[in-house]
């Protein structure tokens, strides 16, 4: 992709300022009408996944005391994997994005819930729901583009260094909720500006520190500890199981925002933007995956992201709901709806890391000179 | 670090540590989360209770009977309990009088709730409700309470739901240790809650009952009390019932320079002077709404998703105050105005507290 405004086609210039507010409006009252209806089903919901998470979490953890013998290694392990990842999409990210706030229960609530992840709550919050959900996909904004160390975009500029991102990519990928820690922490921005002794940087590290600590106390010690004879078996476990969640939910990120078809914007064109624009650029920058109901409670529903970046707080179960009226909407104002199954999608994204790795060839590029436009409120249709 | 001064004899108990341990398993979350899901009722676990019975009074009235939680610590005549409910999947807070004679062998309490027009919360307890369901509570409260010994001559005034407080001191028994009078107003006879097991405790003469019905006879006046019960300035008098009636008893008995023998129990406060509204920012939370002058700035909160604690929701408990740390509000009982300077906090009851101008609250 080539940032939205540097396009030799534009895919939104067919649209008028008051056609993009007309679609803000559309949206809005999509939103309007799930706020109405938003209840009870989904309370039973939430409540409902957290009570199977952590049944299966317990059951796959007390499986895993036995985990010398074989078959109770494989149970345990994937039990505990598929408990973990629904712990951090479905029931982590979502409560964190305050889905669930509505129902005033404190121990179902963004500013109480702490999850299954090193990278403390508050942190995550921050980078995710204020920065990058805020300026989603506009380039040095959304340090979700690359997440500060790869090259996503012909307009981010190469250097020798991103020869070895396909390789970054998979490191990050294994060690996923480590990298997410850093990210959320600006650990390379922060160092970069020697600002690594400043105490407020201090402060989060430590709480890093101390919520790394507990996590791999857990995971690695305690547990092992418990299943005493099966101690290296159960390690061995605990780590394939981190392991499984970080590279699904590595994936399923990816998916997110990085597929072809999906935009990315400069820097000047959000400044002023409208609730249209916003939406707009919400819709262009995010990219769906098809599948089964099983694949999207797996990905916490993320794989309705386009849906969840244009309303990060509905409850999400609502988004496979409203995914019809929201693609209607791509159809009438002629848009595209960027969609795909998960190993289609995920090729396409690491498809692109690869090529990115590399220089720009010089032909992908239009004339870079001219200024870049206000694309979003342009010619009429 | 090392230190020479010795540690206070703060003993950690072998529970102590093995909950530590037990929060190292289950961390991020707490060994309660997990324990939660089998035994909500359990010592040691947030307070619940489960419905075990729904029994309707009157067309717009019923008697939830609740098995407290292990921790309950029991309750006096009178007071309240408050409930947490989840109404539409969202939890709110209402206290409802404790009608339940406080030593049952059964261990169960029982509220009495009426519905009434447009009421969120009385409306499913009364209609919605189903056995089995998990509420939340908190331990009784509340000083509308008969002292010990209990005095000689009792009147008890009430009208509509004002009944309850009095049903669960009449249930534990005050009639045997008292001369009581009670004055009950309802619209109709069949509106009485609680009518059958009054008028069964009047025919064996335990107490003497003066019921009116307001849809024949008009609001009783505290004028009239004279006639019903000419000693009543002379009696103990509790009452309770809506804010017409209080109001007036509270100008009658004072005027009659008795105003030391009338208790009264208010469902709902008084609301006198809405403010201005203004903007309130929760300054932890990050969150920021715009409030009416009218709208406690509980509800404002509440309906923005904001965790608030509160209480009874009218001003007497206490449950709701948070600092202040800028800015203005105004009592919606008395008008007056509270006003906070950075640096301040300034406790303020947000129940019955709505924004006059531009809010920093601490939470
Ligand atoms: C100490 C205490 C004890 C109480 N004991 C009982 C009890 O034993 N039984 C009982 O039924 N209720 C009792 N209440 C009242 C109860 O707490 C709720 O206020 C009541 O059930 C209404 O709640 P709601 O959610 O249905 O109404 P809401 O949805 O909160 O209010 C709906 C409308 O009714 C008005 N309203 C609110 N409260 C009242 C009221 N009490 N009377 C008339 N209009 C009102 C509101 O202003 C609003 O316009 C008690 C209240 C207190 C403070
Ligand atoms: S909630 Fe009781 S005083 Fe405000």
């Amino acid at each position: 992709m080539t940032v939205i405004q540097h396009k030799p086609v534009n895919p939104i210039a067919h649209l008028s300022a008051e056609d993009i507010e007309t679609l803000g409006k559309e949206l809005d009252a999509i939103r309007d009408r799930v706020l109405a209806e938003r209840g009870a089903s989904d309370a039973a919901y939430i409540r409902k996944v957290i009570k199977t998470q952590r049944t299966l979490e317990m059951s796959s953890r007390a499986v895993l005391l036995f985990s010398l013998f074989p078959p109770a290694w494989v149970v345990g392990t994937a039990g505990l994997a598929v408990a973990k990842i629904l712990e951090n999409m479905e029931i982590g990210h979502n409560i964190l994005h305050g889905q669930y706030d509505f129902m005033r229960d404190p121990k179902i609530h963004s500013t109480t819930w702490e999850w299954d992840h090193v990278s403390p709550a508050d942190q995550w919050k921050h980078s995710h729901n204020q920065l990058h959900h805020t300026y989603t996909n506009v380039l040095g904004k959304d340090n979700d583009l690359g997440y500060g160390i790869m090259r996503v975009d012909e307009d981010q500029k190469w250097y020798p260094m991103h020869l070895g991102q396909p390789l970054w990519n998979f490191v990050n990928a294994c060690f996923f909720e480590y990298g997410i820690a850093a990210y959320d922490l600006e650990l390379g921005r922060n160092l970069r500006k020697g600002r690594h002794k400043a105490p407020e940087f201090r402060a989060r590290l430590r709480a890093v520190g101390r919520k790394i600590r507990r996590q791999v106390l857990k995971d690695y010690v305690i547990h092992p500890l418990l299943s005493g004879p099966s101690f290296l078996t159960t390690l061995a476990a605990t780590f394939t199981a981190n392991l499984i969640r970080n590279l699904w939910s590595h994936s399923v990120i990816m998916c997110g925002h990085f597929p072809s078809g999906v935009e990315t914007f400069s820097k000047t064109s959000i400044e002023g933007e409208t609730r249209g624009e916003w939406y707009l650029r919400q819709m262009l920058g995010s990219a769906n995956i098809s599948g089964s109901r099983l694949l999207h409670i797996m990905t916490g529903n993320l794989s309705f992201q386009i849906e969840h970046h244009l309303f990060p707080d509905l409850p999400s179960k609502r988004y496979q709901e409203i995914a019809p009226q929201v693609r209607a909407l791509f159809d009438r104002y002629g848009l595209t709806y960027t969609t795909g199954p998960l190993p289609k999608q995920v090729a396409s994204a690491w498809w692109k890391v690869i090529r990115l790795s590399l220089p720009n060839r010089e032909t992908a590029r239009p004339a870079a000179d001219e200024p870049p436009a206000r694309v979003l409120a342009t010619s009429g249709v | 670090m090392t230190t020479t001064v010795p540690h206070p004899a703060a003993k950690t108990t072998v529970r102590d540590r093995l909950l530590r341990l037990a929060e190292t398993v289950t961390t991020p979350l707490l060994p309660e989360d997990y324990l939660d899901l089998v035994a909500p009722l359990r010592a040691g676990a947030a307070l619940r209770g489960r419905i075990v019975a729904v029994e309707p009074e009157t067309r717009d009235a019923a008697t939830l009977t609740i098995r407290p939680g292990r921790d309950w610590r029991g309750h006096t005549p009178g007071q309240y309990v408050r409930l947490g409910v989840d109404v539409d999947g969202v939890r709110q807070w209402r206290a409802y009088s404790l009608t339940s004679a406080p030593d049952r062998p059964d261990r169960l309490i029982s509220v009495t709730v009426k519905a009434i027009p447009d009421g969120r919360v009385s409306n499913h307890l009364v209609r919605r409700t189903r056995v089995g369901t998990v509420v939340q509570l908190d331990q009784a409260l509340g000083d509308f309470v008969l002292p010990d010994p209990v005095p000689a001559r009792v009147l008890f005034l009430t009208a509509g739901s004002g009944i309850t407080p009095v049903m669960g001191m009449l249930r534990a028994g005050v009639h045997t240790r008292a001369d009581v009078v009670v004055v009950h107003s309802a619209p109709t006879p069949d509106d009485v809650v609680f009518g059958a097991h009054l008028r069964a405790l009047a025919a064996q003469g335990g107490i003497r009952l003066v019921e009116r019905h307001t849809d024949r006879d008009g609001l009783l006046g505290v004028a009239e009390l004279a006639t019903l019960v000419p000693d009543h300035l002379d009696r103990q008098t509790w009452a309770c019932g809506p804010v017409g009636l209080l109001d007036a008893a509270e100008q009658h008995w004072t005027a009659a320079g008795v105003a030391d023998r009338l208790h009264t129990e208010r469902f709902r406060p008084t609301v006198i002077a809405p403010g201005e509204g203004g903007s309130v920012t929760f300054t932890r939370t990050g969150l920021t709404l715009a409030a009416d002058g009218g709208t406690p700035i509980l509800d404002a909160g509440e309906a923005a998703g904001a965790l608030m604690p509160s209480g009874c929701r009218m001003g007497i408990c206490y449950g709701c105050v948070l600092p202040l740390r800028q800015g203005a509000v105004r009592d919606l009982r008395t008008g007056e105005l509270t006003t906070a300077v950075p640096g301040d906090g300034v406790l303020i009851q947000t129940c019955v507290s709505a924004a006059a101008g531009t809010c920093d609250i601490d939470l």
